[in-house]
């Protein structure tokens, strides 16, 4: 079987959740090989866990140069890798950054590119959900192989333990690709929560949470149920809540299994990044909302009596 | 300094958008057709950079006749002038495709600074400030949430899961931009009445030296094969709160297995 290459999206030493996600749907298509670009000695902390689900292979491409500029050394390494490896297809993060990368990809190959692709059959025929989550879209690659970037949540990952074969690629990186350097990173506490993309429970709130201070409410609902929180533009642009936790047509788009809308209206723009999630609930005092119609269970009323309590009910049943 | 701005015309986001049942493109004649936002914080960057260190802007759109209206509406914010890229043969490009054509039209304008926004809403895709880099072998900037200018060196802060990077590049470069950067001024009335003069030249394929069947429907590198309406999600059970809506929240979650 042909290879399929899976561009491994990692941080902190860990795996992040759409890779194992990817390595998944890879399977279905041929052996699954990840690609691990980072900072030397990055891969090592990543092998098991790529195999774990399935990767035979595990391709490790170290260089600072990798790690100290935006994506274009990346989509370097990976054109010759693709060049020699000749795989079935590529799969990677429909991240922002994975997507850049796939940008690179597709004009140095002189290929298709397709994103936020929820689905990817053995033919190539890929499923995409557009227009805020309101039409199915199948599509295909014309030109070149099926390089796709994977939406975050679009299937659950399974093992299947392989113990895979670590190679090391070789890193040449261009002058023409290391024109934008990586000066800082800086960190911001972001706590225990999981990270919202990736998160199987996001709690969010929008303008009804009133104030920066009553986003108490949903972060202790959030943190109850082991979820991401997310807001609204109208709650960030309010400066309730810090604006890369914004869900919707301008922020973050994601698909949990469980979604609940505190005191968010449910505009079209916030339909378009929460609309695919599996299961949604939410609470508002407006009871004509649009958010009700999407809604598999609606609480018409007082976030600030109603969130408490089920609060109060959560901790009951711990 | 030299910028040119992409501008994007698109459908409005905030109605229902759909595709044409024949092509399966995006049925842009029903649609009310807008500024792609996100540009809106483009040109007010670019702006505000000609205000602090003077210099020419540029708005760079391609797309059909129609979109002369959204750079007339662009143009009234305050740049100096427009290239549109039309051209029957257009319709149906594909993202490489349309960043081949992008990049023609650039190399004719050579700019210092071209500023986008860091995506558009209808197919929110992201690729195009990278596309653009590669093929004019420049550096991009992408997702900045602010950006300062000296000299030469340009420097963004991008918003990252973990926190933020600083990255700078020397001009030329690509700069994507998200709405946290700025708040796009109002046209204003004198503004409107400026823009109606203001020059706007148009491209045909080619101007640009590309054969039409590298472009359009013809040169796609990808193919949508069909398309249907996702099913509607019907609203389920609703509640009024006659104070015990917390817990009839929490049996709803405890019968879907969630707690």
């Amino acid at each position: 079987m042909a290879e399929v290459l899976v561009v491994v999206e990692h941080s902190a030493g860990a795996v992040k959740k759409v890779t194992l996600e990817m390595l998944t749907l890879a399977r279905s298509l041929g052996e699954p090989s990840a690609v691990v670009l980072g900072a030397p000695g990055v891969a090592a902390a990543l092998t098991d866990k790529l195999g774990e689900y399935g990767a035979t292979k595990v391709y490790a491409a170290e260089s600072s140069d990798v790690d100290g500029h935006l994506v274009a050394p990346k989509a370097a390494v990976l054109a010759s890798l693709i060049g020699e490896v000749q795989p079935a297809a590529v799969l990677l993060g429909s991240t922002q950054e994975g997507k850049e990368i796939a940008g690179r990809l597709a004009v140095k190959l002189d290929n298709g590119l397709l994103t936020d692709v929820t689905d990817l059959a053995a033919d190539g025929t890929a499923t995409q959900v557009v227009f805020a989550g309101s039409t199915i879209v199948k599509s295909k690659v014309t030109r070149g192989l099926p390089l796709v970037t994977v939406r975050p949540n679009s299937l659950t990952p399974s093992p299947a333990p392989a113990t895979p074969q670590v190679s090391t690629v070789d890193v040449s990186v261009p002058d023409s690709a290391k024109l934008a350097r990586i000066t800082d990173r800086v960190a911001e506490a972001k706590g225990a929560r999981p990270e919202l993309s990736e998160a199987s429970v996001v709690v969010s709130g929008g303008r009804g949470v009133g104030s920066a201070d009553n986003f108490k409410l949903v972060e202790e609902l959030a943190d109850l149920l082991g979820g991401a929180v997310g807001a609204s533009r109208a709650a960030t642009d309010s400066g309730f809540y810090p604006h890369q936790f914004q869900v919707g047509q301008t922020g973050k788009t994601v698909s949990p299994q469980l979604y609940i809308a505190l005191g968010i209206s449910g505009a079209i723009q916030h339909r378009a990044g929460m609309q695919t999630s599996k299961t949604i609930v939410a609470v508002n005092k407006d009871a004509e909302a649009p958010i009700f119609e999407l809604a598999d269970f609606g609480v018409v009323g007082d976030l600030f009596k109603v969130i408490p309590q089920a609060a109060e009910e959560l901790r009951k049943r711990k | 300094m030299k910028i040119v701005v992409l501008v994007k015309q698109v459908p409005d986001s905030g109605v229902e958008r759909t595709l044409r049942t024949d092509d399966n493109t995006i049925d842009r004649g029903s649609a009310n057709n807008v500024i792609n936002e996100m540009d809106e914080y483009a040109i007010e960057e670019a702006l505000r950079l000609r205000e602090a260190n003077g210099g020419e802007v540029t708005i760079l759109t391609m797309g059909p006749d129609k979109a002369a209206e959204s750079i007339r509406k662009a143009l009234s914010m305050g740049p100096d002038g427009a290239v549109h890229v039309v051209d029957d043969a257009l319709r149906g490009s594909c993202a490489v495709a349309t960043s081949k054509v992008l990049a023609a039209a650039l190399g004719r304008l050579s700019p210092d600074l071209i500023l986008c926004g860091a995506e558009a809403t209808d197919g929110r895709v992201q690729v195009m400030p990278h596309m653009l880099a590669e093929r004019l072998e420049i550096a991009a900037l992408t997702g900045a949430r602010k950006l300062t200018v000296e000299g030469s060196t340009l420097t963004i802060e991008r918003q990252t899961d973990e926190g933020y990077e600083v990255v700078t590049a020397d001009t030329p470069a690509v700069v994507s931009v998200w709405d946290t950067i700025n708040e796009p001024r109002y046209p204003s009335f004198k503004g409107i009445m400026e823009a109606k003069k203001k020059p706007v030249e148009t491209l045909a394929l080619a101007d640009l030296g590309i054969d039409a069947g590298e472009v359009g429907s013809a040169g796609a590198t990808s193919a949508v094969l069909e398309h249907s309406r996702r099913p509607v999600r019907h609203g389920g059970t609703k509640v009024t709160d006659d104070g015990d809506g917390g817990v009839k929240l929490v049996e709803f979650l405890a019968s879907e297995k969630f707690v």
